[in-house]
């Protein structure tokens, strides 16, 4: 089955288009066919965003992205969501901030996010997260999944009790390499990112062992091999690279 | 091929001069319910009889869509309902066949025969039990695509949608978003490839109202998605059904099939330009791939996830191109709009809920099946009119409306009209018409875990709030339920059901707290005495009453 994003870019905006809003009180102009999230970091303003990444397709799953939108009762993920003119948005209300608290809480408390014995320690995105959202418990009980490691890759290792089911790697596998490795299997609660047709990572015949997940994965549920925790920060300068790759494809 | 509604007439007429040879007509229902507890011999069997008394050319008997009293199967109706037999069985053939024209069987005779059967309006069920869903004269001869000629002959295009808008009707899969507006919307999108798209996923624990409706009489769809294409420039169809319904499949391809064969479906229907073609496409059972645009990703062979709207399927629907996408029942109610007029059901309802309503009345009630009530009937009516009030001496406690997505409402809302606006009012949704009735020996936090379960286990898992939520939510009211709560655990349940609606992706997430949020507001009584006295007023939890 193939993935869930649709391919294309959203054709029914129209990036000739130019229009000016609020964020947060400040004036920002933008085009048409940039998201509230883009045209904030273009301004300095800091969104907390898990699922997005610069050159791979939105989904707006994580929902840490959450915004208001005056006048609208609804909170709109910025990553999908673009401005209309004269739109006012507030990133950083007392209650969007308690809701992207408590969604970060339910992550952690999904799979087994014990840092101390993590090799990513120190370069990991949830961690990260928590830090910024001031995160230093949490009030949901733990549900403690016992998943299995996988190690049968020469190279990479997946361990699915750090995943976060961003699915940056099911995206860049098929999006940017082409190859369509990884995909998710299941669904709700049980939803597992898994390799070709649910096999160890050392069997499948579609990898191409680029490694693109790898530098993707925000938390440490995609590793390489024998790398401690000092070593394994990962390339950030990779992203840029692949929004690049990303824009010559879509000039084709 | 019908070209001239001359020919519609001369299929109606000749129908009618069929039906006429016959003195009597023994209707029996063929829909899934009926089918199952053995409705199929019993049709044999009553052939057999007639044919054996040599009655084959003046008795009639026919196989028809649903009659409504599920419960009470196999349903067989005499003489267009002028007597009613419920529990039919093969060997009643003769007794049944002998009260022709004479007094009818008392001991098979419908116990709900009056108020059930009388008190209900039809329009989207107007033909089930009457008509034999499988022969589309039957459905011309019932005025059957003579909407769809209207339309094609004498209305132009934004005749149609003004119609449509005129009479009210709202969408009856769940939202009650107006039909004129969503219509007017796609009609407008500037795009010369639109499609058409009939959601028949149904997916709510216990409701069958879309599956009967196709299984009974699949035309009355097909000529309501006709007229739609043609009124918003359309020219291809998808009817989205699950594969977990196999005979309304069956009748649907059949319907195409002759639909097709008489040129009310192709190209240059009734000699105009209009085109129109129909694709049925299998949902694999997943709730909520009948969330629109997951549907939409399913039918275009993506893995059936929502994404977020906007963009709206309208405007970036199916291939990205401006999609309609209705419930089987807003389209069933398309066609006697066209054919009666706006102001005729308008006329029906509420000033805000315009026409009728089906409901798959279940649970704890006599009278349990399919009705059709004028939108604004009030929840008394239904459960103790026409369903009969509540079986075994027990007394209601609630009746459940919107499935998963909405909510339990309690004895003194009994008397408010059942319309969109109403059961919003209280916390619950009108939904696609499932209507759970429950008794007093039910727990109702024990009915919030189980409404919680079935969203936990078909969140599709895409966005955190609801994948990680609702089974948080559903782990606290399992421990309630078992009598190991906490008050703490309480609050963490209030917090938790507002995080998980107010940031979920779709519909599924955001209305999951629904049935959680109104038993806490009807029947917080009963969180108590589980959390603080280790007790289930209804006895019904068995862990929380060791306790005691
Ligand atoms: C989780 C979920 C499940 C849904 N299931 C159905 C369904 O089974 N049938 C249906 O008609 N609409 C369903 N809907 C509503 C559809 O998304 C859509 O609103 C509807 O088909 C529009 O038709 P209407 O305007 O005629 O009601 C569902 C929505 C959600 C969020
Ligand atoms: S709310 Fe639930 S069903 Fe809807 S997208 Fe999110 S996880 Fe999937
Ligand atoms: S970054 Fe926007 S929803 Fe995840």
């Amino acid at each position: 089955m193939s993935p869930e994003f649709p391919k294309k870019v959203r054709s029914d905006l129209n990036p000739s288009r130019v229009l000016t809003f609020r964020i947060d009180g400040r004036d920002v102009s933008a085009r048409a066919d940039e998201s509230i999230l883009i045209v904030a970091r273009q301004n300095g303003i800091a969104i907390p965003t898990l699922c997005h990444l610069d050159g791979l397709s939105e989904r707006g799953a994580c929902r840490l992205c959450i915004v208001e939108i005056k006048g609208s009762a609804r909170l709109q993920p910025a990553c999908v969501t673009y401005p209309r003119q004269d739109m006012e948005v507030v990133t950083t209300s007392e209650r969007v901030v308690a809701y992207r608290r408590k969604i970060l809480e339910l992550l952690f408390t999904e799979r087994n996010h014990v840092c101390s014995v993590c090799v990513s320690n120190g370069h990991c995105e949830l961690q990260d997260l928590a830090v910024e959202l001031g995160v230093s418990h949490v009030r949901y009980p733990y549900l403690y999944p016992g998943y299995p490691v996988d190690a049968s890759h020469e190279r990479f290792c997946v361990d699915h009790n750090r995943c976060v089911l961003c699915l940056r790697c099911v995206r860049v596998c098929d999006e940017i390499e082409g190859a369509h490795t990884w995909d998710v299997m299941g669904r709700g609660i049980t939803s597992q990112v898994i390799i070709d047709l649910n096999q160890p990572w050392g069997t499948s015949e579609t990898c191409t062992s680029c490694g693109k997940c790898v530098q993707v994965c925000p938390t440490g549920a995609l590793t390489e091999k024998g790398r401690s925790v000092a070593e394994i920060s990962r390339r950030r300068r990779f992203l840029p690279y692949l929004q690049m790759m990303r824009e010559r494809r879509d000039e084709r | 091929m019908i070209l001239h509604s001359e020919d519609l007439h001369r299929i109606a007429r000749d129908e009618q001069d069929r039906r006429d040879g016959f003195r009597h007509q023994v209707h029996v229902c063929m829909a899934a319910g009926c089918l199952s507890c053995g409705s199929g011999e019993v049709k044999q069997a009553l052939e057999a009889e007639v044919a054996r008394r040599g009655l084959a050319g003046r008795c009639q008997v026919k196989g028809v869509g649903c009659l409504g009293l599920c419960a009470a199967g196999p349903l067989v109706a005499v003489d267009d309902g002028a007597t009613r037999y419920q529990g039919v069985q093969a060997a009643d053939a003769a007794a049944i066949v002998d009260a022709l024209g004479g007094s009818p069987v008392e001991r098979l005779r419908c116990s709900g025969d009056m108020a059930f059967f009388q008190r209900q309006t039809r329009i989207v069920t107007e033909n089930c039990g009457r008509i034999d869903p499988e022969r589309i004269e039957e459905y011309i001869a019932a005025a059957g695509y003579h909407g769809l000629h209207r339309a094609l002959t004498g209305m132009s295009r934004q005749e149609v949608i003004d119609e449509v808008g005129h009479s009210g009707l709202r969408g009856r899969g769940g939202a009650g978003f107006p039909a004129g507006l969503k219509w007017t919307a796609v009609a407008k999108a500037g795009d010369s490839l639109k499609f058409v798209i009939c959601n028949a996923d149904e997916g709510d624990p216990g409701a069958f109202m879309d599956r009967s409706v196709l299984e009974s009489d699949p035309h009355r769809v097909i000529e309501g998605m006709a007229i739609a294409g043609y009124a918003i420039g359309a020219s291809q169809g998808f009817i989205y059904v699950r594969a977990e319904y196999p005979l309304a499949v069956k009748r649907v391809r059949h319907a195409l099939a002759q639909a097709e064969r008489l040129g009310l479906l192709g190209n240059g229907i009734f000699h105009t330009p209009f085109t129109f073609h129909i694709k049925v496409r299998l949902g694999a059972g997943a709730f909520v791939c009948g969330e629109e645009t997951a549907l939409i990703a399913s039918i275009e062979g993506r893995m059936g996830r929502p994404r977020p709207r906007p963009p709206f399927p309208a405007e970036f629907g199916l291939w990205e191109h401006p999609t309609l996408i209705n419930n089987v029942e807003t389209f069933a109610n398309v066609a006697p709009i066209i054919r009666n007029g706006a102001a005729w059901f308008s006329a029906i309802g509420t000033e805000k809920s315009r026409g009728t309503k089906v409901f798959a009345l279940a649970g704890k009630v006599v009278n349990t099946g399919l009705i059709e009530v004028p939108m604004g009937t009030t929840l008394r009516d239904i459960v103790f009119e026409i369903g009969g009030g509540i079986p075994g001496g027990r007394r209601f406690k609630a009746v459940q409306t919107g499935g998963p997505s909405g909510g339990c409402i309690p004895s003194q809302f009994l008397d408010m009209p059942v319309d969109y606006e109403s059961l919003a009012q209280v916390g619950s949704i009108m939904g696609s018409g499932g209507m759970i009735v429950i008794d007093d020996s039910a727990c109702m936090v024990d009915v919030a875990r189980f409404f919680m379960e079935f969203c936990m286990t078909e969140s599709c898992g895409k966005c955190v709030p609801c994948r990680v939520g609702t089974r948080q939510i559903h782990d606290l009211l399992a421990r309630i339920t078992a009598g190991q709560a906490t008050p703490a655990d309480q609050a963490t349940l209030e917090d938790l059901c507002d995080l998980v609606r107010h940031t979920s992706l779709c519909g599924l997430g955001q209305s999951s707290p629904n049935p959680v949020l109104t038993t806490l507001k009807y029947f917080r009584d009963e969180y108590h005495a589980h959390i603080h006295e280790r007790r289930c007023l209804a006895g019904a939890c068995s862990a929380a009453g060791e306790v005691v």
